[in-house]
């Protein structure tokens, strides 16, 4: 998104993850405009200094679903965010919370119907 | 259910507090079921909750589901994530119609976001602890003793000092801030009463005061000692 020209700010609470946003970039993360800030999703603070006040879209993906599904409701209810996406894994939960009005996405769905298409296709193929 | 029967209470979370109120809940007559999703700690309490407690993870919908949720009177979510246990009671209240719901709060930093999301009411250990402090020392001066958000209403219990600016003087004499009320009065040796305009305050005095949420520091001044010592 950074390479699309939009302006990037990652929040996540390993100072670590850094390192990992700038594998395949040139130059570092910052100097190539993005922005990274310490913390996790459920300190306000945190999401305040990631510059969550003036962003235009919110995605949620950290690895715990209930996390998501929780900072996901904050950056809408309380921030305001235009766009909120929110990563859930399990599919009951995604398609409630969905109906819900939280955009989520859902990788194991997703999974699920590309790996039936193959099977699908694979078994016309054979047949 | 219903009739002043026992009701069906879901706790989600096996640990120190969960174990323990179902216990009790049980004793009580209450139908009780746990879900704990740590495997080691379900076949614990497993031993002793015996059918009253599943395995598995609170916040997955078919989990709670095959705990009979549908029928449940109340759901507390007692884990060590504030997440799930935000997740959980969010579910269990807008998707299952769940008349009561609990929620713990592990880290009182995240009580906005309970507040947020309409879960309530919550308890904090960490809150329930300073409470009592605040009731065990003094120096914090003012005491909530009761605190309805909802109705914004407040009741509050003050220790009158030695140099209180209000000792001595008559109850109707008072002039209290704009949305608060003089209660009841807590003397050594007379225990509590509803004191009448003419009621004269002394050091030592224990006043209850009814109060608009926010007025505290208000009532600390009034009640309060002169900085200035002027009083």
């Amino acid at each position: 998104m950074l390479r699309e020209g939009h302006e990037v700010s990652c929040l996540d609470e390993d100072p670590e993850a850094h390192a990992r946003l700038e594998v395949n970039l040139d130059r570092s993360w910052e100097d190539a405009g993005g922005q990274f800030t310490v913390g996790t999703g459920l300190e306000e603070e945190a999401l305040t200094s990631a510059g969550i006040e003036r962003a235009d879209a919110f995605i949620a993906s950290t690895d715990g679903d209930n996390t998501n599904i929780v900072i996901a409701q904050i950056a809408k209810r309380k921030f305001n965010v235009p766009t909120v996406i929110a990563r859930i894994l399990d599919p009951l939960r995604a398609e409630w919370y969905e109906k819900q009005g939280v955009n989520t996405i859902c990788p194991t769905r997703v999974a699920i119907e590309m790996l039936e298409k193959e099977v699908l296709e694979a078994a016309a193929g054979s047949g | 259910m219903g009739d002043g029967k026992g009701k069906y209470i879901i706790i989600a979370g096996a640990g120190k507090v969960g174990w323990n109120l179902a216990r009790e809940l049980l004793e009580k007559g209450n139908e009780v079921t746990v879900i704990e999703d740590n495997r080691n700690r379900y076949t614990t309490v497993e031993q002793e909750l015996e059918h009253n407690i599943q395995y598995g993870d609170a916040s997955e919908l078919w989990v709670l589901e095959r705990a009979g949720i549908s029928r449940a009177d109340m759901v507390i979510a007692v884990t060590g994530d504030d997440e799930d246990n935000m997740l959980i009671c969010q579910v269990a209240k807008e998707k299952y119609l769940v008349d009561r719901i609990i929620a713990r709060v592990n880290n009182p930093r995240n009580r906005p976001h309970f507040e947020l999301l309409g879960i309530k009411p919550y308890v904090s250990a960490t809150d329930l602890i300073l409470r009592l402090l605040e009731h065990e020392v003094p120096e914090y001066g003012l005491v909530h003793l009761l605190d309805l958000p909802e109705e914004r209403l407040e009741i509050i219990e003050m220790l009158l000092a030695d140099d209180s600016r209000v000792a001595g003087e008559r109850v109707g004499d008072l002039n209290m801030p704009e949305g608060s009320l003089l209660i009841s009065i807590l003397r050594e040796g007379q225990g509590g009463f509803v004191p009448t305009p003419d009621t004269v305050l002394e050091a030592g005095d224990e006043v209850l005061a009814v109060l608009d949420p926010g007025l505290e520091e208000e009532l600390k001044v009034f009640f309060g000692s002169d900085g200035d010592g002027a009083g």
